[in-house]
C-alpha cells in the first residue's frame, strides 16, 4: 500500500520554513522524515508525519499551500547493495521515479518513492522479497 | 437568478429621446450646448477667458460643435494649479457638494458641483443602470468606497434616480459584505473588477456563491480586460458591464457597455468625447486610438473644455444592436499613465491580466508586475499565484507551468519577463483599485 506524503510549497522568504514548522509543532504533528528540494525561486518541502491529514488541515487554516501525495515507503536491510536492488526492478518494471529521500528505523532504513504509478511499485518490490510500509510509517521511531 | 442570453435580454432605454436621436438631432443639440458653454467659461472663469483671449479666441468664434478643435485643453495640471475652487463658474454658494480623485499621491484632483450637476450625474447612472437591466425593483449592493471618492456615491445617486434599493456597504470587510449581500438578497452589485473577483472567490469558499440572487454587476475605476469580464460573469454566473467615468468630468456615469459588450456607450449629449492622436493631438478617425478628451456640455459648477482625461481608447459612431445612438469608445487597455516603457516596449498591466486569463488554468488572475533596473537594463518580473487545484509537489511540473507563462507573456509583450510563482492568495486583494505595477528603476 501506498502511504501518504505531507507536500508543502516554500516561498523564498525569510522565515517560512520556521513558520511552517512551528504550525506543525503546535499542532502535535510529529515528523518521521523530511526532505527538502529548492529552486531559485521556491522550496518544496516533503515529509512522513504521524498524522497527514491532520498536518495538511492545520497548515491551510494557517494559509499556507499544502498537499497530499502518494508514496511508496520501501523497507531496505542495513546491507551493502539492497537499495540498488530494489532501484534495479523498479528500472526493469519501467517505471519512472520523480525523487526519492530516505529516513532510518533500528533495525533497517526506509526510501520514500515518489514514482508515476505507486501501485506498479509495491507489486514489483514485493515481488522481489521487498517489504514496503504501510500506515505504521507514520508511527515509525516514536518514542 | 442568473445570467440572461443575449436571446432572452430584454432591452431597457431610461431615455429613447436622448440616447436614440439622430446624429444630425444629437449634432444640433450639441452644438447649441457648447455654444452656451463657451460663452459661460469665458464670462465667469478667469482661467478660461484668460487661454482664449491669448488665442485670440472669442465665444462668438464658436458656432457649432465642429468648431470644438479650436478651443484650448485643459490638463490635470491645470486643475492642480486653480486648487481647490479656481475653475468655479459660479459662486461658491451655488456649490452643493464636492467629490475628488482617489488618487494616492500629492493633492488631490476635486471637482465642485450644483444641484443640477448632481441631477445630470444621478440621470446619467440611471441610464447606466438601466442599461445594466436594473428597475426598481432591484436591490443593488453597492461597494464602492463612500467619500470623496465618485464611485460610492454615483452609484448610489443613480440607484436613488432609478428607483432601486441602494445598499451602501462602501469597500471592506468582505466577510461582512457576503453576510450582508445574501441577507438582503441583493441582485447586482457594484465595485471595482479587481474586488469583484475577490469577491468570488470568497463567496466560493464561503459555499454560499450559489445562495446569492445575483443577476448582474456594474464594474469599472480600472482598467481591465474583456476576458476578465468574462471569469466575473462566469464566477458570479450573472452579466456583468463595465461602466467608466472621472470625477473632474462627473464620475462613474459618463459611459458603459451594454449586453453588446461592444464598448461603452458614452452620454455624448451631457459629455462631448474627442479621441485625439497623441502626439498631434488631431482628430482620430472612428476606430482609431488616441486619447480620450471630454468637454462637459451642461456642467454648471465646474465645466471643463477639452479635458484630457490620459485615458487611450478609440471612439464608433455606428449605431448599436441595442438600438442607442450613443457613440462607444473601446474597452480600456490603459490609462497613458499606467503604461510603463520597459526596454523601450509599452506595457500595459492589462496584458498580462489578458495572459493569464487565456492560460487556460493553472493560474488565478492574480499577479503584480516589478519593475527593476538590473546593470542598466530593464527587468520585468512578473509574480504569478498558482491555482490551489493544480498545485503538484513535483518541481517539473511548477516548471514547465512557469516556462509556459514566461513565453505567453513572451508573446504577448514583445519582452523576456521573469515569471515568479507564489503561493495561492498571497498577492494582496484590493478593496479598491487595484495596484498591480512596483517600478523600482531610479531614473535620472
Amino acid at each position: 500500500m501506498t502511504i501518504k506524503q505531507l507536500s508543502v510549497f516554500l516561498e523564498n522568504r525569510a522565515g517560512r520554513l520556521d513558520e511552517v514548522l512551528e504550525v506543525l509543532a503546535a499542532n502535535d504533528i510529529n515528523i518521521v522524515a523530511l526532505s527538502m528540494a529548492d529552486t531559485a525561486d521556491y522550496g518544496m518541502l516533503r515529509m512522513i508525519v504521524n498524522h497527514p491529514e491532520k498536518g495538511r488541515n492545520v497548515l491551510r487554516e494557517a494559509g499556507i499551500t499544502a498537499m497530499l501525495t502518494d508514496v511508496v515507503a520501501l523497507r531496505v536491510p542495513h546491507a551493502t547493495g539492497s537499495l540498488s536492488k530494489a532501484m534495479h526492478q523498479i528500472v526493469e518494471g519501467e517505471v519512472n521515479v520523480e525523487y526519492m529521500y530516505a529516513f532510518a528505523n533500528g533495525t533497517d532504513a526506509s526510501a520514500v518513492i515518489r514514482c508515476d504509478d505507486p501501485l506498479k511499485v509495491i507489486d514489483i518490490l514485493k515481488e522481489s522479497g521487498f517489504d514496503v510500509w504501510g500506515e505504521e510509517a507514520y508511527h515509525a521511531n516514536e518514542l | 437568478m442568473a445570467k440572461v442570453t443575449m436571446e432572452k435580454w430584454k432591452e431597457r432605454i431610461r431615455d429613447p429621446k436622448n440616447e436614440c436621436m439622430s446624429r444630425d438631432e444629437m449634432h444640433a443639440l450639441q452644438s447649441e450646448r457648447l455654444v452656451k458653454q463657451v460663452k459661460n467659461v469665458y464670462e465667469n472663469v478667469v482661467f478660461y477667458r484668460e487661454k482664449m483671449d491669448a488665442m485670440g479666441l472669442e465665444p462668438g468664434d464658436i458656432k457649432g460643435i465642429e468648431d470644438i478643435t479650436k478651443l484650448p485643453f485643459t490638463t490635470k495640471e491645470d486643475l492642480r494649479n486653480n486648487y481647490p475652487f479656481g475653475l468655479l463658474a459660479v459662486p461658491q454658494s451655488k456649490i452643493v457638494r464636492v467629490q475628488g480623485t482617489s488618487g494616492t499621491t500629492g493633492k488631490l484632483t476635486l471637482a465642485s458641483y450644483t444641484q443640477k450637476d448632481v441631477d445630470v450625474w444621478s440621470e446619467c447612472v440611471a441610464r447606466c443602470l438601466t442599461m445594466a437591466g436594473l428597475t426598481e425593483e432591484d436591490r443593488l449592493h453597492v461597494c464602492y468606497g463612500y467619500g470623496l471618492f465618485t464611485g460610492g456615491m454615483g452609484i448610489d445617486l443613480g440607484a436613488r434616480k432609478l428607483g432601486c434599493m441602494a445598499i451602501p456597504m462602501s469597500s471592506g470587510n468582505t466577510q461582512r459584505q457576503l453576510m450582508c449581500m445574501e441577507d438582503f438578497g441583493a441582485t447586482a452589485f457594484a465595485c471595482t473588477p479587481s474586488y469583484a473577483l475577490y469577491l468570488a472567490e470568497a463567496a466560493q469558499e464561503a459555499g454560499i456563491i450559489d445562495k446569492l440572487q445575483l443577476k448582474a454587476s456594474i464594474n469599472g475605476a480600472e482598467p481591465w480586460t474583456e476576458e476578465m469580464r468574462l471569469k466575473i460573469e462566469e464566477s458570479f454566473n450573472i452579466n456583468t458591464f463595465d461602466i467608466y467615468g472621472l470625477c473632474e468630468i462627473t464620475g462613474p456615469g459618463v459611459a458603459m457597455d451594454c449586453i453588446h459588450h461592444k464598448g461603452l456607450h458614452v452620454n455624448e449629449d451631457y459629455f462631448y468625447p474627442e479621441v485625439l492622436d497623441s502626439v498631434d493631438h488631431t482628430p482620430c478617425e472612428d476606430n482609431e486610438t488616441g486619447e480620450l478628451v471630454f468637454t462637459t456640455l451642461v456642467k454648471e459648477g465646474m465645466p471643463l473644455i477639452r479635458y484630457r482625461t490620459k485615458d487611450l481608447t478609440s471612439i464608433d459612431h455606428s449605431p448599436c444592436a441595442c438600438g442607442r445612438t450613443l457613440p462607444r469608445i473601446q474597452k480600456f487597455t490603459g490609462r497613458t499613465d499606467d503604461m510603463k516603457v520597459i526596454r523601450g516596449v509599452n506595457v500595459f498591466p492589462t496584458q498580462v491580466e489578458a495572459v493569464l486569463l487565456n492560460m487556460g488554468g493553472g493560474v488565478a488572475p492574480h499577479y503584480m508586475m516589478i519593475v527593476d533596473r538590473v546593470n542598466n537594463l530593464d527587468v520585468l518580473t512578473v509574480m504569478v499565484e498558482v491555482d490551489e487545484h493544480f498545485f503538484s509537489d513535483q518541481i517539473r511540473e511548477l516548471d514547465a507551468l512557469r516556462k509556459r507563462i514566461a513565453e505567453a507573456l513572451k508573446q504577448a509583450l514583445g519582452l523576456s519577463v521573469v515569471v515568479k510563482l507564489v503561493e495561492p492568495k498571497t498577492i494582496q486583494r484590493s478593496e479598491g483599485k487595484a495596484k498591480r505595477v512596483i517600478d523600482n528603476r531610479n531614473l535620472v
